[in-house]
Parts: structure tokens; sequence; C-alpha cells
């Protein structure tokens, strides 16, 4: 086993892996702890919600890109998987709050407000942690599954499954923004105080869920990397490309799809999950058709069919999204719109491709065949 | 104007005369008489004069003595005046006469004589009214209504009738209801008689009252019902005989049915309007998905840049040719189309065309193109909405049931989709660029193979849908708001008309848009609105479990894809 997962990476993949793991993991939270507050190399305390939401992101376009750049199943619904992680937890932090919302009331402030005198069926268990984990790993990747195994088996797939995937965040937005459905409405899920008895506003409770993303993260990327190079990965890349062949090659395409989807969904929804108590906030928003799209575009950005492109492309685009919200914002959507077309347009390969150096050419085929 | 009464004036004219020591007192006493009937009547016709004189009165009482009078002469003549005391565009001049100002305050007639008023030299007051003149004014107008010669006027009066208690009208009804030969506005009277009918002590008339409310009552009456229905805490009813309550319960459940019938045909009106204001946003997409496999991100945007080239003619016709402000509509249509169209040509061959065989990278692109769109009508226009107004023959609407109206906006939509649906198919199905769109739709490789210049069609075919699009956007400014994000309201929707319906006929677009369209309205009062789009929505998908390439897919080779 341990000989397998070594043999995921080169040396020189693993130091740098590791490197970097040591660097978010390590020292910049040192770097905040031991500088003194105006040194130049001090990492402010603001920065880590940051980076966590970020690590979020990345740990999003990680999912995505196992089933679109490595099964070539574009998902414009991953919003939604997102958004039920997150509301598991923000369930579990909206109880947590106790009696100290604005009400004064055992009961979540927005179900005093609509006048609700119990709390729903379906928020029972969510005082206790351990039963919230089970839902936010278990909830995403099960709805995925259900959605997947009838999606899959009529053979919906390329522009056809997209539109349907749309159509289902679209559905789920609609249903969450009603009030009666019983998370909040418009405003979803806020306000949160505590987390396992960690205040949320202590800085040392937002850097230990930042440490906490990490390492998730780093998790994730190994586990994805350890599926990409198994047989598994082989059949997914040949799904991607000639999904006929595979089928008739003696494969059940079905299982495979349905294997790399469920799992896609139960990464975004432990994504989700680690994202709110960051944020702070949860809603319906989320889940709009528009949010799903531009996490496709992080990979597009990165580079589809490799993680680190991945890992990257949403780095860079939501680095590019919180410098542009204030610099100049206005132009935030032309910077987007415009990176979508020059991207598909002219970088099929994204970021990674550019400087990866292999020539474009003899990689076209394999990744262009949706 | 404020001469004697007439009565005074010929009894001195008549009398002096004939008094002769000769006649016998009774004699005069005979002519007196004759005289004074003769002058009475004479007195009858200045009634209305001074009543309507007295409107101008400095009594709140005298005015409203002499609002129920007129109210019961019946003089439809009175009914300028009245309205215009209501609508407080009545005015006194120093002299005590009455003026109508028209609407807009600037030319003024005699309220009496009807001929026209300088208002220059003249300094008015208007007349002082409180609620409870209001009040008696309404009634009287009311009155006045049910004689006028008018019978669209008698109708509003009778349905005004309707909403409110007319227990001392019941005479002035039935004698209306004499002459009324319109059979429209006799229904209603004969439910207005009806609903006083319900109070009275006479049990033959009550029951008449529930056989006309069973025949022509609407929902208004049913709580009139339910009271006969009722019961008190003991369980017994209130309403002791049981022919009346048999009659009542009969009724209630007649006036449901109808109802239901009302409301099913409202919803399949509605829905039609729906469907098809779905058909326009979704048809253009529909072909060039079917052409070219590329779901198009941006088409939302071509409806809405067609609101806004709708918006952009208004504003021309506003400035410079006001006088033919109605027909700005008639030239946003060609606008529209080209303006779009254009666009959707650019798009196709800066960024489209380039990405021929990627259709996931396409959709991507297409987005992008459409966050840039989105953003630049934002920085033209405003982020606020813009408002289109509805030139003067689309406003308004008919009533086609009691409480049904469909508006004339809709109504025209649902022709406009006729007309464009017959136009694409024609285009389509009898046109030689028809025939290569379609050729290139069912094999793109031996279309190509036989000399159709693919790429050309791919570009023609992009602008058609794109007008068209730009089309459904002329007709969403006419019923909603125009802003830039116009189009992302419609672009899931008109996604699923085209799973639902299939590519590459447009008979299964027309089946898809008016399906879903229908379903949606007759779903929304049942399911509510967003439950009612989560039950379409799993309904789609699993239709598309049995029918993956869509209700009306193209059979045949092509068909693998």
């Amino acid at each position: 086993m341990i000989k397998k997962i070594s043999e995921l990476h080169s040396f020189k993949g693993w130091l740098l892996t590791f490197l970097l793991l040591g660097l978010a993991v390590v020292l910049l939270p040192l770097l905040n702890m031991w500088l003194p507050e105006n040194s130049t190399w001090h990492v402010p305390d603001y920065m880590f919600p940051l980076l966590g939401k970020y690590l979020c992101y990345a740990l999003v376009a990680l999912a995505v890109d196992l089933i679109w750049g490595y099964t070539g199943i574009l998902s414009l619904g991953h919003g939604v998987f997102f958004s039920i992680g997150g509301y598991g937890m923000g369930m579990y932090l909206m109880r947590s709050i106790g009696k100290e919302g604005v009400y004064k009331s055992d009961l979540p402030d927005f179900m005093v407000f609509l006048d609700w005198k119990e709390l729903p069926w379906y928020w029972y268990g969510f005082d206790n942690f351990a039963f919230t984990l089970l839902v936010i790993l278990v909830i995403p990747g099960l709805f995925a599954f259900i959605f997947g195994y009838f999606a899959f088996k009529s053979r919906i797939k390329g522009v056809y499954f997209a539109i349907i995937t749309q159509a289902m965040t679209f559905a789920l937005m609609l249903l969450f923004f009603r009030n009666n459905t019983g998370f909040g409405g418009n405003n979803g899920l806020t306000d949160f105080k505590r987390i396992l008895g960690y205040s949320l506003q202590e800085p040392s409770t937002k850097m230990g869920l930042y440490i906490i993303t990490a390492l998730v993260l780093f998790l994730s990327y190994i586990l994805s990397r350890y599926i990409i190079k198994s047989k598994l990965g082989r059949v997914l890349i040949a799904i991607r490309d000639a999904e006929s062949r595979v089928m008739f090659s003696g494969y059940n395409t079905l299982h495979y799809k349905l294997a790399i989807w469920t799992l896609s969904a139960f990464l975004c929804g432990i994504a989700g999950a680690l994202y709110v108590p960051q944020v702070g906030i949860i809603n319906p928003s989320e889940m709009q058709p528009s949010n799903s799209i531009e996490m496709a575009i992080w990979v597009a950005v990165g580079g589809r069919g490799t993680l680190s492109g991945a890992l990257v492309g949403a780095g860079l685009v939501n680095g590019a999204k919180s410098w542009f919200t204030v610099a100049a914002p206005e132009y935030w959507l032309y910077f987007l719109g415009g990176l979508f077309i020059i991207v598909t347009l002219f970088f099929p390969r994204g970021f990674v491709g550019i400087f990866s150096g292999s020539s474009s050419k003899n990689n076209k085929g394999v990744i262009l065949n949706d | 104007m404020d001469k004697p009464c007439p009565l005074s004036k010929s009894h001195k004219l008549r009398v002096d005369p004939h008094s002769r020591k000769m006649l016998t007192r009774f004699l005069g006493v005979f002519v007196f008489l004759i005289v004074g009937l003769f002058a009475f009547s004479l007195c009858e016709a200045n009634d209305f004069e001074l009543a309507m004189k007295d409107l101008g009165n400095k009594s709140r009482s005298k005015i409203k003595m002499a609002v129920k009078r007129l109210g019961n002469m019946g003089n439809p003549k009175a009914l300028p005046a009245l309205e215009a005391l209501k609508n407080k565009r009545l005015k006194i001049d120093e002299d005590g006469v009455l003026i109508i100002l028209n609407e807009a305050g600037d030319q003024g007639r005699d309220a009496l004589y009807g001929n026209p008023v300088d208002l220059s030299s003249l300094t008015l007051h208007k007349p002082r009214i409180n609620n409870s003149v209001r009040r008696v004014l309404s009634m009287a107008i009311g009155k006045l209504k049910l004689t006028s010669d008018s019978s669209e006027v008698r109708l509003e009066a009778a349905r005004d009738l309707l909403k409110r208690p007319s227990s001392d009208l019941v005479e002035l009804i039935e004698k209306a209801l004499n002459k009324e030969n319109d059979n429209e506005v006799r229904e209603i009277f004969m439910l207005v008689l009806a609903k006083e009918g319900l109070n009275s002590d006479d049990k033959n008339k009550r029951l008449q009252s529930l056989n006309t409310i069973n025949k022509f009552g609407n929902n208004d009456f049913k709580t009139d019902l339910e009271t006969l229905l009722e019961k008190n805490d003991a369980g017994e009813f209130l309403e002791s005989d049981p022919d009346i309550r048999d009659r009542a319960a009969k009724a209630i459940s007649k006036i449901e049915n109808r109802q239901f019938f009302i409301n099913q045909a409202a919803n399949l009106f509605y829905g039609l309007s729906l469907g098809s204001i779905l058909l326009l946003a979704s048809l253009g997409l529909a072909i060039t998905f079917g052409l070219m496999g590329v779901i198009n991100m941006a088409h939302g945007e071509m409806l809405m840049i067609g609101a806004y080239s709708t918006f952009v003619v208004q504003n021309l016709f506003k400035e410079y040719l006001p006088n033919l402000f109605d027909w700005y509509l008639i030239a946003a249509i060609p606008t529209a189309f080209i303006v779009s169209g254009v666009i959707g040509i650019i798009m196709e061959r800066t960024v489209i065309r380039h990405l021929y065989g990627r259709p996931l990278e396409t959709l991507l692109a297409t987005w992008g193109i459409s966050l840039v769109l989105i953003q630049t009508v934002r920085l033209i226009f405003g982020a606020q909405n813009v408002e289109v107004a509805n030139p003067s023959y689309l406003s308004g609407g008919i009533q086609a049931f009691s409480g049904v109206v469909l508006p004339f906006n809709r109504i025209a939509i649902i022709i406009f989709v006729i007309f464009v649906v017959i136009s694409v198919w024609t285009l389509l199905q009898k046109s030689s660029l028809g025939l290569q769109v379609r050729a290139v739709t069912q094999n793109r490789g031996m279309a190509s193979c036989v000399g159709i210049s693919t790429r050309k069609i791919d570009m023609y075919t992009f602008g058609l849908g794109s007008g068209v699009a730009g089309l459904g956007g002329l007709a969403l400014s006419q019923i909603g708001n125009v802003g830039p994000e116009l189009g992302q309201l419609y672009i899931v929707d008109s996604f699923m008309v085209v799973v639902l319906g299939g590519v590459g006929k447009i008979a299964g677009t027309v089946a898809g848009a008016m399906g879903l369209g229908v379903l949606n309205k007759f779903l929304e009062p049942v399911a509510g609105a967003v439950l009612g789009k989560i039950l379409i929505l799993v309904l789609i998908i699993i239709v598309i479990q049995k029918r993956p390439q869509g209700l009306f897919a193209l059979k045949g080779r092509m068909a693998d894809n």
C-alpha cells in the first residue's frame, strides 16, 4: 500500500507537494504567531479565513476536475453538492447557537420569525456533531448517486447532461429560497457563534479551521492522485476519450461514471462543510447556475486533466475575483467572461498546459475529444 | 342666472288679465288651478335645472339633496356634471354658474347648456363636498348610468351594483330590467335583484332568487349562499326552511363547478401564453442546437438585446415621431431581429466556429460571451430596469368570463408566435437555404460532400436563431420588465424546452414549449410555483429516461452522435 502511494509522484513531485503542505500548514501559522504585527512577513489574522476559502474552492476544483477533466462529464450542478455539505454544517452551527440568538429562543432565529413552534424533523440530530459529520459525508454523495444513476443509466451525456445538472441546481435553488422549506429562505443560515464549543470569532479557531481545510485538501489530493493512477483512472480517461469503445471492450461504463460522480460530489460536500464556518454564511445563492459554471472555469483556467491545474486554477480565478471586486468591480464580469472565451479558444490545456512544456499538438487529440 | 322660478312669473302673467270683476271667484280659482298645474309641469322640467344649480350651493345638505334628486329623476344629462363633481372637475364662478372642466383643466363648458366658457376672465372655486356627499354621488351616478343609452355604460353600472347592497334601488332596477334588451346586462340586473331577493320574507321570491343565482351566479355569491347553510353552536341550521337550504346547496355546487371550468380555461390561456413566450425564447436555441450540436449559453442575452432594441426604437419614436408612437412596435420587429441576428453572427464568426466539435467548451465560451454582453448593457443602459410602454392598442384586455381578463398584449404575443413559427417553418421547409440547413442538420459530412458550404450555413443559421430570440425579447418587453438580467430568467426554461422537445424539428419545440407552459400553469395552483417547477423538472428527467433524444427526435442514422 505504502509502496503504491509512494509511486504516485516522482521524488521531485513529492518534495514539491510536501513543501507546499508545509508552507500552508506550518510556515504561514508560524509567521502569524511569531512575527510582530508590523513586520513585512507577518501574516495577518484575516488572511486565514480567506486562504481557507480558497482552499475550499480548490477542493471543489479537484472534484470538478475528476468528473470533467478525467471522465469528460461536464457538470454544471456541483454547486448543489457544495451547498448540501454547507447546509449540513450550517444546521449544526445554527443549533449550537443555543439561546443566544436575537429572540433568545431554543429555535433558530428564522424559525421564530416564521412563528414556528417546534423544530422540523429534518433538523433533528444536528445538535450532535458526529451526526452532522455523517450527514455531510453521506448526503451529497447519496444525492449524486441517485441523480447520477438515473442520468447515466439512460445514457444522458455531453451537453444534455450539463443542461440537466444546471436545471437541477436551479430547481434546488428555488426550493431553498422558499421560507417554508425550512432552511432560512433567502437569508440562509448565518450569525454562527461557535463550532464544537470554540468561538468562531477567535483567530485561533479560524486558524484551526484553515489548517484542517489544508489537510483535508492534501488528503483529497492524494486520494484523487491515487485514483487517477489506478486502473480505475485509466478506464475513466478511456471513457472520456471514447466511451463507445470502452463499452465494446466489455466495461460497464455506468459503474465507473457513477463511482467517480459520487466521489466528486462527496469531495464537493466536504468542501462546502469546511467553507461555511470560515465564511460565516450559507444561502441559496450558492446554488445559482452561474456559481456552478464558475467552478468549471476554475478547472479550465488551471488545466483540465491535471490535478495540479485544478488547484492552481481555483487559486488564480478566485484571487483575481478578490482583486477585481475591490479594485474595478464593473470590469470583473468582462474579465471573467473574457477568461471563459480566451481560455477555451486559445488555451484548451489551461495554465498548467502553457508551462508544462510538452507541445500542445501531441495532447490536443486526447484532451479535446469531449 | 339667479332667475326666480317661472311659476311666479307665469302666475302673474296669466292671472292678471283674467282678474275681472265679472268673473266669479270660483272661476278664478278654477283658472288658477289649471294654470298652476301647467306651471307646475314647467317647473318639473326646470326642477332639473334647479337641482343642477344646487350642485354649486354653499350648503352641503343642499348639494346632497340635489344629487339625490338628480339621481331619482333619471335624466342622463346630469351625468357629466355629477361625474365632474366626483372627479373634482366641477367649478363655480362668482355668479354661481357651474362649469365642467376638461381633464387637462384648461378648457371649460357650461354644465347646464354645454356651451364653451372662456375661463380666463373667471375666478373659479369648487363646490364643498365631503364623504357623505360622495357616497350619495356614486349612488346617483350609478342610477343614472342604469338608464344610459350606451349598453357598455349600463353594463359597468350593473357590475358596480353587484358589489354593494342596493336594497333601495330594487324598483329602479326592476324598471331598468324591463326595458333592457342586452342579455349580458339583463343577467347582471337579475343577479342584483336575486341578491336582494335572498333577504326577502317571501319564500317564493327567495327560491326564485336562488334559481337565478344557480343559473348565472359566480364565486362572489358563495359567501351569501354559505350563510344560508350555517349552523349555530347547537348544530341547528340558522335557516329553518329545508327547501331554501337544499336550493342553496345546489347553487353552491353549480357555482363551484362553473368556477372550476372558468379557472381551467384561464389556466389554459395563461399556459398557452407562457408557452408562446417559452417558444419564442427557445425556437432559435433549438435551431442552432439541432444544426451545430452546441448549446448557446448566450442565447438568453439575445432575448435581452431584442428587448433593449425595442426600448431604443421606442425612445427614438418618442423623440422624433411622437405622432406615430403607436407604430414603434411594428418598426421594432425588424430592428430587434436584425440587431440580435448580427450580434449572433459576430459571435459565431469570432468564437463559436473555432470551437467546432467541442460542444462543452462552446458552452463555457458562450457563457463568457453572455457575461460580457450583460455587463456591456449594464454599462450602457444602467443596471436598473428600463420601461417599455405598451402601444395603446395593446393595453387593456377583454373580459372573457367574470373575473378572467385576457390582456391584449398576451393575445398579441400568441398571434405573434404563430406568425414567427410559420415564417421560420416556411423558411426551413420551402427555401433553398432551408433545404441546406436541414441537410447540414441531418448529416454534416454528407452535406459538405455534395457541395454545401457548411460554414456559411452555420453562420446564417446562427444569425437566424439569434434573430428569432431577438423577436422573443421584443415580445417579452411587452409583458415584463426589461433589464440586463432578462435573459437569465428564461435560459434554464428554454433549455428545458429544447431538451424535452428534441432538436431538428420545429414541431418538437412547439410541443415542448406549449406542454411546459400549460403544465406549469396547471401545476401552479395545485403545488405552488416553486414545487410546480421542481415537479416539471423531475418529469423532464423521467421523460428523458424514456426518450433520451427528446420527444420528437429525428430518426435514422444521424440520430447517433
